[in-house]
């Protein structure tokens, strides 16, 4: 069922690449060893914000995953057939993504051993037992389909009808993980700076933009390497859908500093102002500058269509990098200073909290690189 | 059979691998054969239930006190022979009994790597004894 | 017997509906256990702080010391890691909306005692995704250390920042363990628990015992006869940020 035999023939290229990559896991796994033994308190976190990198990189990753609607939704809904061979890779990226959120949730846990205490004392008033379900089953969703479909396409055989049922329900699935995540946030009256309806909205947008502009890398990266090559059709729509959703994110992001500003309570305003004026020990603002100038500058090349087309990948790395920052860092920290009784404590995460996130992104590669393997050797296999 | 040196090597490292409980105990000091000397109170004969009972299924009823006193608020234990204890690890068992004397002789005796309560729950002479 | 493979997975989806139904019948056919004191009032148990006989003894801590130690409430040095369950802020920060623009607000310097409010609607427990903390019948917000998985949504979820988060091993900063009561381990959440465990032997909280000013006054909200609802009569007294509608059980006469 998972053809795990074909990613165990590669060029010698290909096993360095894991072989490095699994030097990042071994790294992390020592460094997650150390947080076991002496507790959060290696990272760079506090008594005031007490969610961080890892809890930001989840929900970022969280929209990656859920980006994977993008390729499904054209291909088994509308049926653009030149979706046809980024379909498969966008579901294995979700895959990956998926396994990497809980990996983060995971390591965040300040006692993991009880983290089955979820599924043992249900609690459905609390958002995160239903971001767990969520999760798992989109997780088992995006792994049925995308095995069972290259299964059928490795035996020449058409895929099995319920397969079409399954990645229907996959697209509404998609988008109700990431406003469950969104929901984590916006749904405490505690915390102003994420106390607003918009926030769901922005962060699908913001999903439909880093995904996309991921997958594009990806399979241009396989053309390179691998020498896959995806219809050039597809990626053109795909740039254009990361065009319209970067743009909207980038609407939401102003329309929530408009309210903010011209509204003007104190409250609110002192959040986006400990994220964007610089100084004053805030030392995440030039990060953000950096985050709103690569999505000023990805906007400006993706609205030129030639630009577009010559620059896609610088495009789609000013998308990635612009988001990383804005969402993986910016949200989370945001909405913990200032504290609930105003006061600041700045964040900046430790070199083991690095350690591990580097760790969890590697674990992520590793299993793209694998499940991307398999699918090319399937479709190797065929054309010969 | 150029592979002969690979399977030797294999089989010694299976073998090892599946004697290494034994390898353990004899490099651990601790474990003997000797049942555990176990030193009883001095000023109680009776246990909160009979001690067949305690020594099958004490973990299970510091678990069963546990959800009480936590999660229901219910701190009163009537024991088989009648009498009223305060469902307490610290104050009701750990009143009777010593520790290092009896709790942790079992415990080392069987194997038990220290259950993770005496991470909060404290033990009164210990606490007597860093107390300067 | 030849049986078709229709025929027995027919079988076992009414076989196993069969017993799901048993299982979700049986609790309806038990008998409802004793109503008990139905005509009495649940205890709501609520605290009212006197800030104007706290302002009188400038500097006291005697309340944050009692709660410590009976507590074993760590000292951590680093201010990031800190653990507090009872603890002071100005005035000021606290209650930020009564401030006015031209002069600064009489006793706006002033100490004030923070503890965790034990909510009526508590978001906290409405987060927990393990109802390791939940509030009791009787009005306190309870924490199970046990089953806590660390993972601080109810700190996020908390607008008084009543919650704090055990980053390291509280052990090795305990000066003086009490042995009556456990310390927690790195990595489950802490706060006030109103001393439940001394509520259970007849006693008041260790804070309201410890004040020399009588500043804090503790008893039953529910019964209109109690001392802090006499209080709450005569005087006038404001909560933390009631706007968010948490409902407070901790008033602060000003």
């Amino acid at each position: 069922m998972l053809m795990l035999d074909k990613a165990l023939k590669g060029s010698p290229r290909y096993w360095v690449w894991l072989l490095c990559l699994l030097c990042v896991i071994a790294a992390g796994f020592c460094f997650y060893l150390r947080q076991l033994d002496l507790g959060l308190g290696i990272t760079g976190l506090s008594r005031d914000v007490s969610w961080g990198l890892y809890i930001a990189q989840f929900t970022f990753f969280v929209g990656v995953a859920a980006s994977a609607v993008m390729v499904v939704l054209p291909y088994y809904l509308h049926s653009e057939k030149q979706f046809a061979r980024i379909t498969i890779l966008g579901e294995f990226l979700a895959i990956a993504a998926v396994i990497m959120c809980i990996l983060f949730i995971f390591v965040d846990l300040g006692q993991p051993a009880r983290v089955l205490n979820i599924i043992f004392y249900p609690s459905p008033r609390s958002l995160m037992f239903w971001d767990m379900i969520s999760l798992s089953g989109y997780l088992l969703l995006n792994a049925v389909i995308a095995f069972t479909t290259l299964r059928a396409e490795r035996e020449a055989s058409p895929a099995p009808e319920w397969i079409k049922i399954l990645a229907l329900i996959s697209i509404p699935w998609a988008i109700s993980i990431h406003t469950v995540t969104a929901f984590l946030y916006s749904g405490l009256a505690g915390r102003s700076f994420w106390l607003t309806a918009i926030l769901a909205p922005r962060f699908l947008a913001s999903a439909f933009s880093s995904g996309p502009a991921l997958l594009i890398l990806l399979c241009l990266v396989l053309g390179k390497v691998a020498g896959y090559r995806v219809a050039d059709d597809a990626i053109r729509k795909l740039a254009i859908i990361m065009t319209y959703a970067m743009a909207i994110n980038v609407f939401f992001v102003l329309v929530e500093a408009f309210t903010v500003f011209y509204a003007a309570i104190p409250e609110h305003t002192e959040h986006f102002k400990y994220l964007y004026l610089l100084g004053g020990g805030h030392n995440l603002a030039p990060w953000m500058w950096v985050s709103a100038l690569c999505a000023i500058a990805a906007l400006v090349i993706l609205f030129t269509p030639a630009w577009r087309r010559a620059l896609l990948p610088v495009a789609c790395i000013l998308v990635f990098v612009s988001l990383w920052l804005e969402k993986g860092l910016g949200l989370i920290v945001g909405g913990f200073v200032p504290s609930p009784l105003g006061l600041v404590t700045h964040y900046a995460p430790t070199l083991p909290e690095w350690g591990i996130v580097a760790g969890i992104w590697a674990v992520g590669a590793f299993l793209i690189t694998v499940f991307y393997k398999i699918v090319l050797s399937v479709r190797e296999e065929l054309e010969s | 059979m150029r592979d002969r040196i690979w399977i030797f090597a294999g089989l010694a490292v299976f073998v090892a691998a599946l004697t290494c409980p034994a390898w353990d105990a004899l490099a651990n000091a601790k474990a003997s054969s000797k049942p555990p000397n176990l030193v009883l109170p001095a000023n109680e004969k009776e246990c909160v239930a009979p001690a067949g009972t305690m020594r099958a299924a004490h973990m299970k009823m510091l678990i069963q006190w546990r959800e009480d006193v936590v999660r229901s608020g219910d701190r009163r234990f009537v024991a088989f022979n009648g009498k009223v204890y305060e469902k307490s690890l610290t104050r009701t068992c750990l009143g009777c009994h010593n520790k290092q004397q009896f709790c942790d002789r079992c415990h080392e005796y069987s194997g038990v790597s220290g259950p993770y309560c005496w991470n909060c729950h404290n033990d009164p002479q210990a606490v007597a004894r860093s107390t300067p | 017997m030849k049986i078709t493979r229709k025929h027995f997975l027919r079988l076992s989806g009414l076989s196993l509906l069969a017993a799901g139904c048993k299982q979700a019948v049986r609790p309806a056919t038990q008998p409802v256990s004793a109503a008990g004191n139905a005509s009495q009032q649940p205890i709501h148990w609520g605290m009212v702080i006197d800030l104007g006989k706290c302002r009188e003894k400038e500097g006291c801590k005697a309340c944050i010391h009692a709660c410590n130690a009976a507590h074993n409430v760590p000292q951590i040095a680093d201010r990031a890691h800190e653990v507090k369950w009872l603890w002071t802020e100005t005035f000021g920060t606290v209650f930020p909306s009564a401030q006015n623009n031209f002069a600064p607000q009489r006793d706006a310097a002033a100490m004030v005692p923070l503890l965790c409010n034990h909510c009526a609607d508590p978001p906290c427990t409405r987060v927990c995704p393990t109802q390791a903390t939940w509030k009791r019948d009787d009005g306190i917000v309870m924490m199970d250390w046990h089953r806590c998985i660390g993972c601080r949504y109810c700190v996020a979820a908390c607008p008084y920042g009543s919650r704090s988060f055990n980053f390291e091993d509280p052990r090795p900063s305990i000066a003086s363990i009490n042995p009556d009561f456990p310390t927690r381990t790195k990595g489950v959440v802490e706060k006030c628990n109103f001393c439940e465990e001394r509520l259970a032997r007849g006693l008041k909280p260790a804070c309201v015992d410890a004040c020399p000013q009588h500043v804090f006054t503790f008893g039953d909200l529910a019964d209109t006869d109690s001392e802090p609802r006499q209080l709450l009569r005569e005087r006038f007294a404001v909560q933390r940020e009631p706007e968010l509608g948490t409902g407070p059980s901790v008033s602060y006469l000003v």
